[in-house]
């Protein structure tokens, strides 16, 4: 099943990548849509952009093994994962995950594993701009111990009823 | 060898990016780490807590303990905070 993913500085169109993902499919009964957004605070200070660096080749990398993984645990007939770059503004989209599934269980299983390993796997890294200086973000403990609970599989719920 | 540093790691050693000639004895990655923290100030400021560094050869995450020989680049950075 091939997957999207792409690294791109630019927003992205949430409706229409769900649409390109669905296009003439009649096998596919939920898709779940993941969209992290760039909050306008940080710790009830307000920010006025973040920038995220990445490691290029990596980046792509690291989020094609854990697609892949997610395809080897759930029933996924389709898969897109777009992160950005850059400078993002309060209110524009930073990342997105499509998981697609014939039932809505593995669609959301799927998304939010990726989630959990976009955080703390994928060489991404986010700095903040607030008050004309620069800051880099901490990596959360909460972030790791939400990957660390996909160590156990899960048992495998696809033919569980709708 | 080439290294790569991202993020705060990069700030601190002041570059993105090296070629390096290793000497003997710098077999794996905590080794190299320990290696660079002797080059300079800026070095010993970005390598000062190792435990938290993350690194990645041939764009792979590993551990510390791993060996170095064969790499083609090494990539030194924090924590991730993508997503």
């Amino acid at each position: 099943m091939p997957a999207t993913i792409r690294l791109q500085h630019e927003p992205f169109d949430t409706a229409a990548e769900t649409a390109a993902l669905t296009r003439g499919r009649t096998d596919i009964g939920a898709v779940v849509a993941f969209t992290g957004i760039c909050r306008g605070a940080e710790d009830g200070a307000p920010i006025a952009a973040l920038t995220l660096e990445h490691y290029p080749g990596m980046a792509e990398a690291e989020i094609a093994r854990h697609v892949e993984e997610a395809q080897s645990r759930w029933g996924l007939l389709g898969v897109t994962v777009i992160h950005r770059y850059g400078r993002i503004a309060p209110g524009e989209p930073i990342v997105l995950v499509l998981a697609a599934s014939s039932h809505r269980q593995d669609a959301f299983a799927a998304a939010e594993f990726l989630m959990d390993f976009l955080k703390t796997r994928a060489p991404f890294w986010k700095q903040v701009e607030a008050a004309g200086s620069t800051s880099w973000v901490d990596a959360k403990q909460s972030d790791d111990s939400a990957a660390e609970r996909w160590r156990e599989p899960p048992p495998r719920r696809r033919d569980a009823a709708e | 060898m080439k290294l790569l540093y991202f993020a705060w790691v990069r700030e601190r050693v002041g570059k993105p990016q090296e070629d390096v000639e290793l000497p003997a004895g710098v077999a794996t990655v905590g080794d190299l780490m320990a290696w660079l923290a002797k080059r300079g100030d800026e070095y010993a400021h970005a390598f000062e807590n190792p435990k938290i560094i993350r690194a990645a050869i041939d764009r792979a995450h590993v551990r510390p303990d791993t060996a170095i020989a064969g790499a083609r680049e090494i990539a030194f950075f924090p924590p991730m905070t993508g997503g």
